[in-house]
This record gives C-alpha cells, sequence and structure tokens, in this order.
C-alpha cells in the first residue's frame, strides 16, 4: 500500500514518519511512534479508550486518519506528567481511586482535559456530558465524575 | 399513560470459591538478599487489585511494610499452582495459601535473626517497619536488611516459604444428598427504586442501596471500589446487557459493541454502599470474596421493584422494554390504546 509522510507534533515533540494511506491515527500513534497510553478498544468508535486531543479537540484516534493529522498538534496522556509530577487529572483519579482495571482510563483523562482546558469550573452534568462516549466496565463512573470535578476544583485553587 | 414508581428488595447469600473436585491454590515466599520478599502466584491480577491485597497480606504476616514485598503472578506455567481468579476465591484462596508461605518464611527469618541476636528465635518479634526484636527488649534489635544479608552470605540460609491452601472435595450424603459446596459466605442485600413508563416499557432506576457483609474489608477503598463499580453492573445486567437477546435464538445478537447495551454515566442510579465486616473463620485476616457478589443483589431487587410499579414478572434478563411491554399486555394492563398495534 502506498505511504505518505505525516508530521506533527506529540505532547510538544515533532515527530515525522511514513503511514500506510488509510491507517488509523490510533495505528500510527501506537505502532509506529510507540505511544502505548493511547488504547485500541473497540476500534470503530464505541468505547472511547483510543480518545486524544488533536489541536485542541478531542478525537477518536480510531476513527482518525493518520494522514488528516499532517502538522496538527496531538495530546496525549503520555505526556500530561512531568516527570514523577503527575497532571491534576492523573493525580486526581489516583487519589479518588478512579481507576480500576485502567484500560478506559487514558480515554477518560484526555475526554475530561479536553472539557477542563475549555471550562475550568464545569458542573456535574458537563462532566457528564464530557465522558458520555467513553465506556468503563469497572467503576461504575461515579468515582471518575468525582474524580474530574475534584481536579477542576484543585485547578482553581492553584489558579486563584 | 402514566410513570409508575415501585421498590424492590432482595439478599443473596455467596459462596466464596468453590469445590468441584478440590479448590487448591499455592504460593511461594522467598526474600531477597536486601531483605525484600518476593510472592510468587500464578493467580492473575485483571485489575481487581490482586497484587496490592497479597503483598499486604505477606507484609502483614511477615511484619514488613507493604511496599518491601514484591508480587509475582507472571506465569501459569512457571508459577505455583492456582485454580484461577474466579468464583471470589482470589483473595480467599491464594490469600490463606500466601499466609501460609509467609509464616514458613518469617520461622526461618526469626532463626536466623535469633542466631545473630545469640537468643532463642521464640523470644523474637518484628515492629512493621523492618526490624526484628527480642520481646521486651526492643534495643536488642537487628533490621531484616542485615538478617536477610546474613543468611543469604554467612548463614547459606533461604528465607522462604511454601504455601499451600485447599478446600477438600466435598461428596454428597448418599441418604440425604446433604453436601458442603463452600465454607464461607459472603452475604448482601439491596432496595432498589424504580420509575416504569407504561407506555414505552422503559425503566429508570432512581436508587440503589446496597449493604454487603463481606467479611472483613483488608483494603477498605478497594472494597468500596469494587462494591459500587459492581452494583452499577448489576443494574446494567438487570436491564441492559445481553449477546443473545431472544435466547435461545441467536437473532439479533450484538456482534459488536455498537450493538451491546451499557448504562453509560448518564444513566446512573443514586447509589449507597455499606459495608459489614464480620471475620471469616477461615479467611485470610477474615477476608470472605466480594468480587462476584457485589453485581448480583440489583437483579433480583430491580425485578421486584418492577413487579411492584407495574404489577407484572419478568424471569428473563435483561428486563427490557419489549419484555415489560408484553408482559402488561399478557397480564391485559397495559395502557391498551398506545401499546397495541
Amino acid at each position: 500500500m502506498k505511504k505518505v509522510p505525516v508530521q506533527f507534533t506529540l505532547n510538544g515533540e515533532d515527530k515525522a514518519e511514513f503511514v500506510e494511506s488509510g491507517a488509523t491515527l490510533l495505528k500510527a500513534l501506537r505502532e509506529k511512534i510507540g505511544d502505548t497510553s493511547v488504547k485500541a478498544g473497540c476500534q470503530q468508535g464505541t468505547c472511547g479508550s483510543c480518545a486524544v486531543i488533536v489541536d485542541g479537540e478531542l478525537r477518536l484516534s480510531c476513527l482518525t486518519l493518520a494522514e488528516r493529522c499532517d502538522g496538527a498538534a496531538i495530546e496525549t496522556t503520555g505526556g500530561l506528567a512531568h516527570g514523577e509530577v503527575l497532571h491534576p487529572l492523573q493525580r486526581a483519579f489516583n487519589e479518588g481511586f478512579a481507576t480500576q482495571c485502567g484500560f478506559c482510563t487514558p480515554g477518560m483523562i484526555m475526554a475530561a482535559k479536553a472539557l477542563l482546558d475549555g471550562n475550568p469550573q464545569p458542573s456535574r452534568e458537563d462532566v457528564v456530558e464530557a465522558i458520555s462516549g467513553n465506556i468503563c466496565r469497572c467503576t461504575g463512573y461515579e468515582p471518575i465524575i468525582q474524580a474530574i470535578l475534584a481536579a477542576a476544583r484543585a485547578n482553581s485553587l492553584s489558579a486563584a | 399513560m402514566a410513570m409508575r414508581q415501585g421498590r424492590g428488595v432482595a439478599a443473596v447469600n455467596y459462596p466464596t470459591g468453590m469445590n468441584l473436585g478440590g479448590d487448591p491454590t499455592q504460593a511461594l515466599v522467598h526474600s531477597t538478599p536486601t531483605g525484600n520478599f518476593m510472592v510468587s502466584l500464578s493467580s492473575v491480577d485483571l485489575g481487581q487489585g490482586m497484587k496490592q491485597i497479597m503483598a499486604q497480606i505477606c507484609a502483614e504476616t511477615i511484619g514488613v511494610p507493604t511496599d518491601r514485598v514484591i508480587v509475582d503472578t507472571a506465569d501459569t506455567d512457571t508459577g505455583p499452582h492456582c485454580m484461577g481468579t474466579f468464583a471470589s476465591r482470589g483473595t480467599h484462596r491464594a490469600g490463606n495459601a500466601v499466609i501460609a508461605a509467609a509464616r514458613e518464611a518469617r520461622q526461618v527469618m526469626l532463626e536466623v535473626a535469633a542466631e545473630e541476636l545469640e537468643v532463642n528465635a521464640s523470644d523474637l518479634d518484628t515492629d512493621g517497619a523492618g526490624n526484628i526484636h527480642v520481646r521486651g527488649a526492643p534495643q536488642r534489635s537487628i533490621s531484616i536488611f542485615d538478617t536477610a544479608l546474613s543468611a543469604h552470605f554467612k548463614r547459606g540460609r533461604s528465607i522462604s516459604g511454601r504455601g499451600m491452601f485447599l478446600i477438600p472435595r466435598s461428596y454428597p450424603d448418599a441418604e440425604t444428598g446433604a453436601m458442603k459446596p463452600s465454607t464461607c459466605y459472603a452475604h448482601a442485600c439491596t432496595v432498589a427504586e424504580v420509575e416504569v413508563d407504561d407506555e414505552t416499557g422503559e425503566v429508570n432506576v432512581l436508587t440503589v442501596k446496597n449493604i454487603f457483609e463481606i467479611g472483613r474489608a483488608l483494603n477498605p477503598k478497594m472494597v468500596e471500589q469494587q462494591l459500587v463499580g459492581g452494583s452499577w453492573m448489576g443494574i446494567s445486567h438487570a436491564l441492559y446487557e445481553t449477546t443473545e437477546p431472544y435466547y435461545p435464538s441467536r437473532e439479533h445478537g450484538g456482534r459488536d459493541f455498537n450493538e451491546y447495551l451499557m448504562p453509560g454515566p448518564g444513566d446512573l442510579a443514586q447509589t449507597e454502599v455499606i459495608v459489614l465486616e464480620r471475620p471469616a473463620a477461615d479467611g485470610p485476616y477474615g477476608a470472605k470474596g466480594p468480587g462476584e457478589m457485589c453485581a448480583n443483589p440489583q437483579i433480583p431487587a430491580i425485578a421486584n421493584a418492577i413487579f411492584d410499579a407495574v404489577g407484572v414478572r419478568i424471569d428473563t434478563l435483561p428486563i427490557t422494554p419489549e419484555r415489560i411491554l408484553r408482559a402488561l399486555k399478557a397480564n391485559g394492563t397495559e395502557n391498551a390504546g398506545l401499546v397495541a398495534h
């Protein structure tokens, strides 16, 4: 199959790869770049575990063509922590026991980040809406909703 | 056409593990040269927290901090035998095996420390922080780090232990058929409140209040996490999930995630979870298995609540709007003009 060159930034770092034409961003990130923080779940746009942020917007990487991301800025959970210092969302998920088997967690956190980036003080309904495309099998969602609200509160405290 | 509310209650008695032909798990524990402890198991951690709980159990038994314990559940080809992670048996069966292995390792550790301190091993105790001391004379002490170094490099001892836990097979009594399917039972009770739309057959679960009796909660936060998530999954089993909606016919079965219904974050019932701790006589530090039970009592409680709301008994899962409407029709209590076709 025809290979196409793709350049983008991943968590602020320049990346350049040849991908098969028609390959998904999910495949490019996991198999070409090696960022396995992006999870391959249903691979048909239903479970949300592959969610990443592309140019500030939440995208399902399993339904996004890699070649359409040329020149884009891509964010994944792999880039959230600074060394040992966790991102407020990661900390809130950890402290709030909002992750169990962990497979949905990267997608949940990226959905939450996309929300908080645009709406730093969301209501509970905003949070529910933001993660409504993400399936979790273990937690029953409540600890995830609470963790996202806790991260928003922590952000407002550190901003004040 | 009306929204009708109902309340239902259900209780379950749930066996921890099983004994069909015997139910064994084995564990091995050994110290590294620096006095960390390695637990080898074949029991898999699939997100339920096996590694954390086994580390706690080993640490408590040997008398070291939990972060001094490493748990390897890597490979059923090479690890000690485990029947598997199912039937809510992991904490109970593997936990008991780890206690047995850790006790044996602790005994060797105390024997080595006794030689170093020139005292009797039976006079020694651990402080839980990584040191061994003479009971009643805490100044006579040696660190577990130094004890392990001595065992490895000076005394040629292996600070290690073998743990076996086996629930023996129970045979039915020839006269009465009575047998002992399990030795340890957890319990739960759920009260569910629902709202049923008797025009569409849709069910909205308003509240689920659960109480779980699980022996001792070895890690209370992880127990809470399991029970809250399980309560949600019980609602999901009651009302949504199936691969065979017209069982035994395979027609209309879901083929992928798009066709497999589960409630999302917008469909949550107000959930309450209360934990009752009554230590099990044969449980590791009193623990029973809360694993699968947590998603059980919601199902009959919701079925009972639906009966309370609209007077129909649905005995096939999941309780879909279609099943409720068909039952209402058979009952002659459906809203005639709106349901008849």
